[in-house]
């Protein structure tokens, strides 16, 4: 039991540590959405974003061949919801400026009420959404 | 520096992503399946992210200024308004579609998931209309 939770805890660990490195040393907050964002759309001062995208992915790729965990099956829901959620997904952060790691990770680090109330809510359209698919529709992923 | 540390800080990022679990959409829907057959494990993700960076982000918030950088960069706005609730619902909305958030979207492309180009391609589309829409209210 007890080792089940320590790759997910030991995981955060090192997403915090990420944080709190990017924060000390480059003076930014570890926000994805925020990141791609702007990476993507061309702001000022754009190099940290891409090496750090860049590392995202590649840390990833590192983990999985270091490791030889097998990568994780593919979610069986097929493209035209993946695509739906990302839609979902990309204009929610925009509008509600950050996710999962700029909000929760990050955010609450910050002891930002703001955050607080994004994460509660995010968290809680998440639960809704997965009841609603699995357990009213019993379809989906 | 600033760009080596940035890199370093990615990969850290990423492989904290893998190693957790959350590039699984099974354990990630299983997290959020908190009604049904609910798989605790994802907590200790966000619970470990978040010990390290509340105890440590004040701590760093001492110096003056970071060390490859002129000026820390934070969020200045504190507003809990419509605007903030109806993006974070949204955008749990999507989470809970597939089972992605940004972080483990991108880093899950290297798995070559048709689903995953899907779901990224999409999520970029989805924060260009966001941009395009609040770009059209301000003006």
């Amino acid at each position: 039991m007890v080792n089940q939770f320590l790759p997910p805890l030991a995981g955060g660990l090192l997403i915090g540590l990420s944080a709190v490195l990017l924060l000390l040393l480059v003076g930014r907050i570890a926000g994805i959405s925020g990141i791609a964002w702007n990476a993507v759309s061309g702001a000022a001062d754009n190099g940290w974003r891409w090496l750090f995208l860049l590392g995202l992915i590649g840390g990833g790729a590192i983990y999985h061949w270091i490791s030889g965990t097998p990568a994780p099956a593919p979610n069986p829901a097929g493209w035209p919801l993946a695509a739906a959620a990302g839609l979902a997904v990309g204009i929610g952060v925009r509008i509600g400026n950050g996710c999962t790691s700029g909000h929760g990770v990050c955010g609450l680090g910050l002891l930002s009420l703001r955050s607080l109330a994004a994460t509660a809510a995010f968290m809680t359209t998440g639960v809704l959404t997965v009841f609603v698919m699995r357990h009213v529709l019993g379809g989906g992923a | 520096m600033k760009a080596l540390a940035a890199l370093i800080c990615g990969l850290m990022f990423g492989a904290g992503l893998a190693l957790s679990g959350m590039t699984d959409t099974a354990k990630v829907l299983g997290f959020l399946d908190l009604f049904g057959d609910w798989v605790p494990d994802l907590a200790f993700v966000m619970g470990g992210a978040v010990a390290v960076t509340t105890v440590t982000f004040t701590l760093v918030l001492r110096r003056q200024t970071p060390v490859f950088a002129q000026t820390f960069s934070l969020p200045q706005t504190q507003a809990i308004d419509g605007r903030l609730m109806t993006g974070a619902a949204l955008f749990g909305l999507g989470w809970g579609l597939y089972g992605y958030c940004p972080g483990p979207g991108l880093t899950a492309l290297i798995y070559g998931h048709t689903g995953t180009l899907a779901f990224v391609v999409s999520m970029f589309a989805g924060m260009w209309l966001a941009a395009r829409w609040q770009q059209g209210r301000s003006s």
